[in-house]
């Protein structure tokens, strides 16, 4: 897996919000199928190279390389068309709405109606695609037309991630995916992720949670103060190990508090 | 369990009829309220059920049901407006002082414009500037009375022309204009609400902003969007109302924020929450309607009226909360 080409790749990432080095170095790539653990205190820069990579922030140095070419996303929505889907903690689906919505949402069907213009919804087409989609997943839910405000946290994420891949996503990216869900339904989603890497879609996984990424990243990735510090293959590692890449760079912070930085 | 997922995958009708998308179980409710309201005041005064007092009461509330329309959907997307009484009435004014000049269709132009406008104004001063829409129709509000004074001397406009008079006391088939014309809109919006990608947008919206965003809608856009078709409804309504009073004052739709809101939330569409229907605000106009005019003709006079619509509009909300607690 390590020797397959990668399809996005980070090159020494830098980005300065003001005085402020939000990201100081940071390096990484994944490739097809792989799922990787990004890992790291809070505040060592895992979010804000993501935004990078989802084209929220425009990298000030360094170089993003999608299937070996070079790429630039100046909007969330290029990064999207490219194949790249970030799911957000707590900000991916309207609560309001059924399922079907929610996967189609900004990306309705639409049918010929009225005067001819491309208003209307085609409900069937996406509620047939719906169907689908999660049965693909193995995402069994009671009804396709459920509004999302009444189902589980699993379930939610759940369709959160169906939304996500049902565009032909190359990458997925997973803000805390398991971080508010019951620990039956950890499980679910674990097994998810899993069956997007059979389909050959790469995962990045945030995580404070490592005993989730041990269970299903290929390689884990660690940062601080801004920097990636450390890459293990899971198999070659231990909790241990990455525990304490990750508390050096806590012991940074705590200085740099410490001189009212 | 998949089982279950198969013969619903399989079923060929969509699980999605206009009847069951509209008629939640508050609606029945209220369906109830207003088939009891109904009984009691035909008891009460057999008049109720007149054909006469039927048009009188769909001439009346027709006006009500366009603001309300248009109210419902700016709630919807998780806004609201205080403005549109006063906007009423310098749309009536304005549109007057047009008509009386240049005719009955550039007035009739000039009110829906001007409506458009002052709505997409509203859009802008909430979507872009970020005002909270309490703030900014508000503002809208006190602007526009100034206005329409200002413009109108404080004077009514009334040679108008006379053709304008069948707007609002014309029929079609006995059934009253205002009347088709209310039915015409709640239709139009009911389907763009429910049947379109533009009225997906609008509920994502008022339900989740920040998904809406990361979903790729371009939230300001379609807000200004909702915004400018509820002031074009406004000009609409102000145009059936000021032939409806054959004269244009700047006064005229005073109290309309107040009903179109009310109507709304007794409907059970909930503020700032992308939840409810126009199916919803239907109902909510036929109970303001059957309320007012049902004690009209039992000689209960108006203020006790409004002390009654208050009361409902509080119950509503309250029933509705208390149907959530328990869900």
């Amino acid at each position: 897996m390590s020797t397959a080409a990668p399809l996005v790749e980070l090159r020494d990432i830098r980005k300065t919000f003001g005085a402020v080095q939000a990201l100081q170095g940071a390096s990484l790539s994944v490739a097809p199928g792989e799922v990787m653990g990004l890992v790291g205190d809070n505040g060592a820069g895992k979010s804000t190279l993501m935004k990078v990579l989802t084209g929220v922030h425009q990298p000030t140095e360094g170089a993003i390389r999608l299937e070996g070419r070079e790429v630039a996303f100046g909007t969330p929505s290029d990064s999207r068309s490219a194949g790249i889907e970030m799911i957000y903690q707590n900000l991916a689906l309207a609560p309001n709405l059924d399922v079907v919505a929610n996967v189609f949402l900004g990306r309705e069907i639409r049918k010929k109606g009225l005067l001819g213009l491309r208003m209307a919804l085609d409900e069937e087409e996406m509620e047939k695609r719906t169907t689908q989609l999660l049965d693909e997943l193995k995402i069994h839910i009671k009804s396709v037309r459920l509004l999302v405000e009444k189902m589980s946290g699993g379930q939610q994420q759940a369709v959160a991630i169906a939304r996500a891949v049902a565009f032909k996503a190359k990458l997925v990216i997973m803000d805390e995916p398991t971080a508010a869900l019951a620990v039956k339904e950890v499980g679910k989603v674990l097994d998810i992720i899993r069956d997007l890497k059979r389909n050959g879609v790469a995962v990045i996984i945030i995580s404070h949670r490592l005993q989730d990424i041990f269970q299903v990243a290929d390689k884990i990735t660690v940062m601080q103060s801004g920097r990636t510090v450390a890459e293990r293959r899971t198999s070659e590692t231990d909790m241990d190990e990455i525990v304490k890449f990750i508390v050096g760079g806590a012991r940074e912070d705590l200085s740099a508090i410490a001189s009212g930085r | 369990m998949a089982t279950i997922d198969r013969t619903e995958a399989a079923s060929p009708a969509p699980s999605r009829s206009f009847w069951k998308d509209s008629a939640g179980s508050n609606s029945l409710g209220l369906i109830a309220v207003i088939l009891a309201m109904i009984a009691v005041f035909s008891l009460l005064n057999p008049n109720f059920y007149s054909g006469t007092n039927i048009r009188n009461v769909l001439r009346q509330t027709s006006i009500l049901g366009i603001v309300a329309c248009g109210q419902t959907m700016v709630i919807l997307s998780g806004g609201f407006d205080l403005s549109v009484g006063m906007v009423i009435g310098l749309i009536s004014v304005v549109s007057s002082m047009v008509m009386v000049e240049h005719g009955l269709w550039a007035g009739v132009a000039a009110a829906i414009l001007s409506g458009t406008l002052i709505g997409a104004f509203n859009g802008i001063m909430v979507a872009k500037a970020g005002l909270p829409a309490f703030i900014a129709t508000l503002a809208m509000f006190s602007a526009a009375r100034g206005l329409a004074l200002i413009i109108s001397g404080g004077l009514p406009i009334t040679d108008l022309p006379f053709e304008f008079g069948d707007l609002a006391a014309g029929q079609i088939l006995t059934i009253p204009v205002p009347g088709i014309i209310a039915a015409v809109v709640f239709i139009f919006c009911a389907w763009l609400m429910k049947r379109t990608w533009f009225g997906r947008h609008v509920y994502a919206i008022g339900g989740n902003q920040d998904a809406a965003t990361f979903s790729g809608i371009n939230v300001p856009r379609i807000r200004i969007a909702v915004w400018s078709l509820h002031g074009a409804l406004v000009g609409l309504a102000a145009l059936v109302l000021t032939s409806r009073a054959v004269s244009a004052h700047a006064t005229l739709g005073e109290q309309m924020e107040l009903e179109s809101i009310a109507a709304t939330v007794i409907g059970g569409t909930a503020l700032g929450r992308g939840r409810g229907s126009i199916f919803n605000t239907f109902l909510g106009v036929v109970v303001m309607a059957i309320l007012t005019n049902g004690l009209n003709l039992i000689n209960v006079s108006t203020y006790y009226q409004m002390v009654a619509i208050g009361i409902i509009i509080a119950g509503a909300v309250y029933v509705d909360q208390l149907k959530r607690g328990r869900a």
